[in-house]
């Protein structure tokens, strides 16, 4: 079956495919078993509270959908931008973006207090809710990026590929500027409560999104004994620093701006100073794992060879690490941090008013947000194995077009 | 003649009786309903709440008995709460201790949802399940609440708490479910029946008389006669959300 499966590719490694599936197969049963035990006993069996209400579930999903809109966008640099390097990398770009929303709204939706409810949620919509506008763009997005992989696989429908690319661009800036948005409009809390969020949220998707791309580029070449074109590497690993970058400038912008405000000043000092593993987090994680130590690794002037390829695959997967850091630091570490109901005032109460909480993630926590993962794994590597979605490079018309230009 | 006349007077003086007894006898009986209709708006079930009325609440922190917990106790025994303090209880009212770091001056008071007029809860519920009644009650739809806690990223009052577990031994009159998201409801179940939340009467009932209840659209009612005799505040005013509960004294 797995052999009948393999149609595009040099060798079948059945053996290792079905390992690979078994593998994120058993991942995503733990997700399943954990969602199956907390719907009977309730979330007592998390971590979270009434006070950390979104963990570690929400961490993983929320990265995951951001990265999936970020995987789309080498798809439109070839659809919108018309660069050929990236057109030929589309499919992929597309069958990932799928694959990892996929991922992320199953955390999502597993968390659910009332998962039962989910067409409750499709069909009642309060529109003054972001949270609303994201399930529709969420839902479109797998429409409209559907179609798109429709429009690049089939020659006949190619006509479309530009409308729809162009369509499919507009709808994931869109679906990021509303997921950041969920953040952003939040009013009450210190952590949040900021326009920033949207354009940060788009800027990190860029670069968290190339991060996976990269990473599951290389793989799927190194599986087939193949080399990706130096040119091509250059200009990819480019990319993927001015992603880094304009994250960190974002970053920086948003501690400034918050660092002005005299009310923000408590908040800022518990994330950069002393918050404990959210200041950690964010200087170890966000800032050095997932910013400074990449961009060393990419701008590292190496002869082409061996080392390069690692050296842009170990930056890619720091990227994602520190994605993951910096989820956790904007929505856990927004939580733990009190409410400000009466500045200048200490407060207590049973309701933990006043005191930084803690959050310590329970088994069942760790086991949907690996689901997450796992699923968009197996959706992957079952995808990659049955459609042609390797990027296939036309070299000589690439060598035409730089001469010409 | 006269025999007519004082028979006529005889039936006169009966039919004045007659009347007067059914006077007082119509008077007894629509008496308390007017009177209730007065003090708090009662109305018949079938009747939607009515937007010429908006519930309120005025807290003077300064009756408010330090180490008093009696509106908290009446609402958990209201609303079949366990009374248990866990991160993961429901918490509908809690009484908060303040200090103010440059005086030392330290208050105590009741903090619970603050029925706001622009709730943050209901514009970020994904589904509507939050929502504002017409006579400004803020309360969670629970056939609609999917369990997402939006609502509690968004209320700044932390009013809002996730039921964790499965529940048994409800009070019929508070359905409540695992799963879903809930809060002080200022005790609609009393409310509809034109009685006052069981905090206000545990706090009178205890002396302190510390919280007024009532419609804040009726000039006449207590609660607007106190609100246009001192000054009162809302918590966290900067984000105008013009909250149905007040407080004094802070």
């Amino acid at each position: 079956m797995a052999q009948q499966l393999c149609i595009n590719q040099g060798e079948c490694h059945t053996g290792k495919f079905i390992a690979l599936l078994s593998l994120g197969g058993l991942v995503t049963l733990g997700a399943l078993f954990a969602f199956f035990t907390l719907e009977h006993h309730g979330h007592i069996l998390t971590g979270m509270n009434n006070q950390i209400v979104w963990g570690l579930p929400h961490v993983f999903a929320v990265f995951l959908i951001v990265a999936a809109s970020g995987a789309l966008n080498v798809a439109s640099i070839g659809s919108v931008f018309g660069k050929q390097v990236y057109k030929s990398r589309a499919p992929l770009s597309g069958m990932l973006a799928l694959a990892l929303l996929s991922g992320g709204l199953a955390v999502l939706v597993l968390d659910l207090g009332r998962p039962d409810r989910l067409i409750v949620a499709m069909t009642h919509y309060n529109f003054k809710s972001i949270f609303a506008w994201n399930m529709i763009f969420y839902n479109g997005f797998f429409a409209i990026v559907g179609l798109y992989l429709i429009t690049l696989m089939d020659h006949n429908l190619k006509a479309w590929t530009k409308p729809i690319g162009f369509l499919a661009f507009f709808w994931r800036l869109s679906l990021t500027t509303a997921t950041g948005s969920i953040f952003g409009f939040l009013v009450a809390r210190a952590g949040y409560n900021s326009a920033l969020f949207a354009p940060m949220f788009v800027i990190m998707s860029f670069a968290y999104g190339l991060a996976i791309f990269l990473v599951v580029q290389t793989t799927m070449y190194s599986w087939n004994g193949l080399t990706l074109d130096l040119a091509i590497r250059r200009r990819m690993k480019r990319l993927l620093a001015v992603f880094v970058g304009a994250s960190l400038y974002f970053t920086i912008v948003f501690h400034l701006t918050n660092m002005y405000f005299a009310k923000q000043w408590e908040f800022e000092r518990f994330i950069l100073v002393d918050g404990g593993i959210y200041t950690t987090l964010f200087w170890v994680g966000q800032v050095f794992i997932g910013g400074i130590a990449p961009l060393g690794l990419l701008f590292v002037k190496r002869a082409p060879g061996e080392h390069a390829i690692s050296f842009t695959v170990l930056a890619a997967l720091l990227v994602v690490v520190g994605g993951i850091c910096q989820m956790y630091v904007t929505i856990v570490g927004g939580q733990v941090f009190p409410l400000k109901m009466f500045p200048g005032h200490e407060v207590q109460s049973t309701f933990f008013d006043g005191v930084v909480n803690t959050y310590n993630p329970s088994i069942y926590e760790w086991l949907l947000a690996m689901g997450g993962i796992s699923i968009a794994f197996l959706l992957t590597a079952f995808a990659v194995r049955v459609f042609k979605f390797m990027p296939q490079d036309d070299f000589s018309a690439m060598q035409m077009r730089r001469s010409t230009d | 003649m006269s025999e007519q006349f004082k028979q006529e007077g005889g039936e006169n003086s009966d039919r004045r009786a007659f009347l007067k007894t059914g006077a007082l006898v119509t008077g007894a009986a629509l008496a308390p309903g007017v009177l209730l209709y007065g003090v708090a708006h009662s109305r018949a079930p079938e009747e939607g709440a009515s937007s010429k009325v908006r519930w309120g609440m005025l807290i003077d922190t300064t009756k408010c008995g330090d180490g008093c917990n009696d509106c908290v106790t009446a609402c958990n025994t209201e609303n079949g709460l366990s009374g248990k303090t866990g991160p993961q209880d429901s918490q509908w009212i809690r009484k908060v201790d303040i200090k103010d770091l440059r005086t030392g001056y330290v208050q105590s008071l009741p903090m619970m949802c603050q029925h706001c007029e622009n709730p943050p809860c209901v514009d970020v519920c994904p589904t509507g399940a939050s929502m504002k009644r017409a006579d400004g009650i803020v309360l969670v739809d629970r056939h609609t609440c999917i369990g997402c806690r939006y609502c509690m990223m968004a209320c700044p009052y932390k009013a809002r708490s996730f039921v964790h577990e499965p529940l048994t031994e409800q009070n019929p009159d508070v359905p409540r479910g695992k799963g879903c998201v809930e809060s002080c409801t200022f005790c609609v179940q009393r409310v509809d029946r034109g009685e006052q939340p069981a905090c206000v009467e545990a706090c009178e009932a205890n002396g302190h008389k510390a919280m007024i209840f009532g419609d804040t659209m009726d000039s006449e009612s207590e609660i607007s006669k106190a609100l246009k005799s001192a000054d009162s505040i809302e918590v966290r005013a900067d984000l105008a959300l013009n909250t149905g509960v007040r407080y004094q004294g802070i």
